[in-house]
Formats: C-alpha cells, sequence, structure tokens
C-alpha cells in the first residue's frame, strides 16, 4: 500500500438514510490504486450498501464521493459523472448476475461493444484472453444456465474485467456458491489482486480477507468502527465490537 | 328433448364450402388487428412502467378503459357510432380490424409490463455498472429477456382474440359466424352448422398453439 498516492476513492462525511434508517453514517474513506480492501461486518450493517455507493447503485443524502477524479453528488444528480464512473468501475454481484439470454461470450462482448465501441473480433478476443486467465475458455459457447455456480461467477469476472477497469468491487462474491466451488473463484480473485488490481471486496471469507488484504474495515451500524491491517483486525482488534464480531464469525 | 332428432352429417359436411370463405376473413380481423394491438400494447405498456408520473396516468386510463368495456360494444361504437363523428360510414373489416387492436392492446399492454417487471432487478444493476446507458440496458438485456416471458400470456391473448372476432358477425363481416348464419338461414340446420363453426375455430385456435409451443420451446433453449 502507498500511501502517497492520490487515492481512486475518496468519501467524505458520506451520509445514507433510507426512510429513518440511518444506513451510512459520516463515512470517511479513502482507497489508493493497487489496494485491496476487504470490507467486513454484519449482515444488514451497510457493508454493501457501501461499495454500491461507489457505483452509484445506491444513492446517498449528503457528504462527497469522488471516483477517478469524477465526483457524483448526493441524491443521485449526477448522472453523466455516473456513467464514466461505471465504465471505468467493475463489479461482481453475490447472484452472480449473468445475461441468461446470452452466451458466455456474448455476455462479455456486450459491454466492450456497445460502451467502448470495440470491433467484434476485438471484444472477443478480450473475451477468450479472460476466460483462459479464469481457467473456463472451452465454455465461450455455453449459456449461463448450463454453467456450475463457481464456473458462472468466474464468467461474471471476466465480463466485468473485459470492461478494462481501474476499480473492481465484489459485492459477497462467494456467498451464494456451494462450498466446494469457492475456491476456484477466491483463486481468480487472489490472481487479480497480484496483478494489481484495485479491490473493494465484502466478504464472509475471513481465510481469504487475511490473506489478500491491505486493509480490513470493520462496518458495524453503517460506521466504520475499526480498520487496519489484517493483522491488526483478526489478531489484535481494539473495538469491542469487532471482538465480538470476530468471536462469532471465527469459531466456525 | 326429440329423441327423433338425428345429427345430419351431411348437412354438416355439405355447409362446409360456405363456411370456408369466412376462415381468411376470420384470420384476417384476428392478425391484422393482433399485429396492431401488439404495437399499441408495447407503447402503453412501457409508458405504464416510465419513471416520469404524468406519462404513466394515459397508459393507465387506456388500459381501464379498452379492457373494462365489452369488445362488442367497442366495436359497435367503431362501426355505427364513428361514422357519426366523423361524417362519413366505416368499412366493417376495418371497423373490426380496429376492435381488436384496441381491446387486445388493452391486455398486451399489461402483458408488457408484467414481463418487464418480472425481470430480476440484478440484470439492470449488471448492465449499469458495465457502463450500459439506461437505454441500452433496457434494449440488449431486459427487453430480450422479458420478450420471452411474454410468449405464453402473448398466444393466450391470441387464442381470446381469435374468438372475440365471431361477435363481428353483427356488423356484417362475412367472417365464420356470419357465413354460417347465412347458410342455417336457408337450410334451418343449425345444430350441424354451428357444430362445423366451432370445429374451424378449433382447428385455427389449435394450430397457434402448437405453433406457440414450438416458439416457446426454441425461445427458451438458450436459458
Amino acid at each position: 500500500m502507498t500511501s502517497h498516492q492520490s487515492p481512486i476513492v475518496r468519501m467524505q462525511q458520506l451520509n445514507k438514510h433510507f426512510g429513518s434508517l440511518h444506513v451510512l453514517n459520516n463515512i470517511d474513506l479513502d482507497i489508493v490504486p493497487g489496494e485491496v480492501v476487504v470490507v467486513i461486518g454484519a449482515s444488514g450493517s451497510g457493508k454493501s450498501t457501501l461499495i454500491r455507493c461507489i457505483n452509484g447503485l445506491e444513492e446517498f443524502q449528503s457528504g462527497s464521493l469522488d471516483v477517478d477524479g469524477n465526483t457524483l453528488l448526493p441524491n443521485g444528480k449526477s448522472s453523466k459523472a455516473l456513467q464514466t464512473i461505471r465504465t471505468e468501475v467493475g463489479m461482481v454481484f453475490q447472484q452472480f448476475n449473468l445475461f441468461p439470454h446470452l452466451s458466455v461470450l456474448d455476455n462479455i462482448t456486450l459491454a466492450p461493444m456497445k460502451v467502448r465501441g470495440w470491433s467484434r473480433q476485438d471484444a472477443e478476443e478480450t473475451a477468450q484472453r479472460l476466460l483462459e486467465r479464469v481457467g473456463i475458455s472451452d465454455q465461450a459457447n455455453k449459456y449461463p444456465s448450463q454453467l456450475s455456480g463457481g464456473q458462472q461467477q468466474r464468467v461474471a469476472l471476466a465480463r466485468a474485467l473485459a470492461m478494462e477497469p481501474r476499480l473492481m468491487l465484489f459485492d459477497e462474491p462467494t456467498s451464494a456458491l456451494d462450498p466446494e466451488m469457492i475456491g476456484e473463484v477466491l483463486d481468480a480473485m487472489r490472481e487479480l489482486a497480484k496483478e494489481g488490481m484495485t479491490m473493494v471486496i465484502v466478504t464472509h471469507e475471513m481465510g481469504f480477507a487475511r490473506e489478500v488484504a491491505d486493509r480490513i474495515i470493520f462496518i458495524h451500524k453503517g460506521e466504520i468502527a475499526e480498520q487496519g491491517t489484517p493483522e491488526q483486525l483478526f489478531d489484535t482488534p481494539q473495538h469491542e465490537r469487532t471482538q465480538s464480531f470476530l468471536a462469532r464469525v471465527l469459531k466456525h | 328433448m326429440d329423441v327423433n332428432f338425428q345429427f345430419d352429417w351431411s348437412a354438416a359436411f355439405g355447409s362446409i364450402p360456405y363456411l370456408l370463405p369466412g376462415i381468411p376473413w376470420t384470420l384476417l380481423i384476428s392478425f391484422g388487428g393482433l399485429a396492431i394491438g401488439f404495437f399499441i400494447g408495447i407503447f402503453f405498456g412501457l409508458l405504464r412502467i416510465s419513471p416520469v408520473r404524468w406519462l404513466r396516468w394515459p397508459a393507465v386510463v387506456y388500459v381501464e378503459v379498452f379492457r373494462g368495456t365489452p369488445i362488442l360494444v367497442q366495436v359497435l361504437f367503431i362501426f355505427y357510432g364513428l361514422p357519426q363523428l366523423l361524417g362519413s360510414p366505416i368499412n366493417a373489416l376495418v371497423a373490426g380490424i380496429a376492435a381488436i387492436a384496441v381491446n387486445s392492446g388493452a391486455y398486451i399492454s399489461e402483458i408488457v409490463r408484467g414481463g418487464v417487471q418480472s425481470i430480476e432487478r440484478g440484470q439492470r444493476e449488471a448492465s449499469l455498472s458495465l457502463g450500459l446507458s439506461r437505454v441500452q440496458a433496457f434494449r440488449y438485456v431486459i427487453w430480450p429477456q422479458a420478450l420471452r416471458r411474454m410468449i405464453p400470456p402473448l398466444g393466450n391473448q391470441g387464442i381470446i382474440s381469435i374468438k372475440d372476432t365471431s361477435l363481428f358477425s353483427v356488423i356484417g363481416v362475412s367472417e365464420l359466424v356470419r357465413q354460417g348464419q347465412i347458410y342455417i338461414a336457408t337450410t334451418f340446420t343449425a345444430l350441424e352448422v354451428y357444430f362445423m363453426v366451432a370445429l374451424m375455430y378449433l382447428a385455427i385456435t389449435w394450430t397457434l398453439s402448437l405453433v406457440l409451443r414450438q416458439v416457446e420451446r426454441r425461445g427458451l433453449a438458450g436459458q
């Protein structure tokens, strides 16, 4: 982690309300290029909402958010910046969200062709290369429903990477997978981290978090309760909430 | 019951040459009306789910009016009522097609709305997260999937509209029922002729069912 670099994500005093519920409370967060940040916390703590704010899938009500030099305004009033941000920020979802009516190849080539304006040939070459990288180059012409969950999630990863993002968001990428398929997805993410991709990951895989994260952020009731290196957070948690959360999740 | 009554097969078969010319008219009104109704349905169905409130209410009014009034009244209004307004008569065929169009359009707009709204939110989110605009997300991701889900209810509506055209005998279109009525007026063989008329409707709707089953199977193969 190189802290002198200017951040690719800068959140300042970010607040999100959902009716009377205060989902995110005065969040301050800088993420620098190349950094791998893992966000942990109990379900309902606001960790998914936090990363969904970064690419504008959730609106916030006050505070400021800059992503790669583009400023997102509160209450979704920045459609142009939003469009730019979304082409530069990739996302992998818990439920994969592959397009079921398109083949694996077409899932991956759609956005590069329609958004970046690539030719079909360029887009398909990139897609093939990415499929090889995530270990499923032989599945290009299948449809998502013909693949296992682990394969689908790797296609989803390849689909996001095809846009050549500067930042990748992962929203519980292994939570919907059968246990025997979690490893193959984490392996692909591990590779990506090694190559220097900036990543923000919401996960319950604590072993993985300890291994790949430069920084762990613990969210409690919409606030960043504690953050630090994996060693600091897992071995010597300072906050009582962190201690009780870790005691619960690490018991298994 | 008249125990001596005998179903006269020769009368039934004898009516066929008189009934067959009605079939093209039945098909023309049905499919002509449905084709227009499909576009009306897409138009109002998409208005109905627009994020802009004042765009939604015309769609709500349209659906309520044309779904909430009988198609017989609609065709009578078009054929007898509108000419008084326009000052010139309307061709019965045109009136029939128009009635199927506006009526099926109301139901189809609900089918379109339901189809689009049935697509999981994650599909839109994944599209937007890839940088697709809202229009692109709709065109390349949401709509193709919605269209596939709309096939069974659209088939249903097609069958209903085909049968609805039988009502248009009242405005004198020489469709199936009208042809039967004309024939019965001279032969007094109502049982046999209406039996054959029913069989012919069944042949049309059953064929459509079979075709739709194939379309559905092919459409779902990719999923």
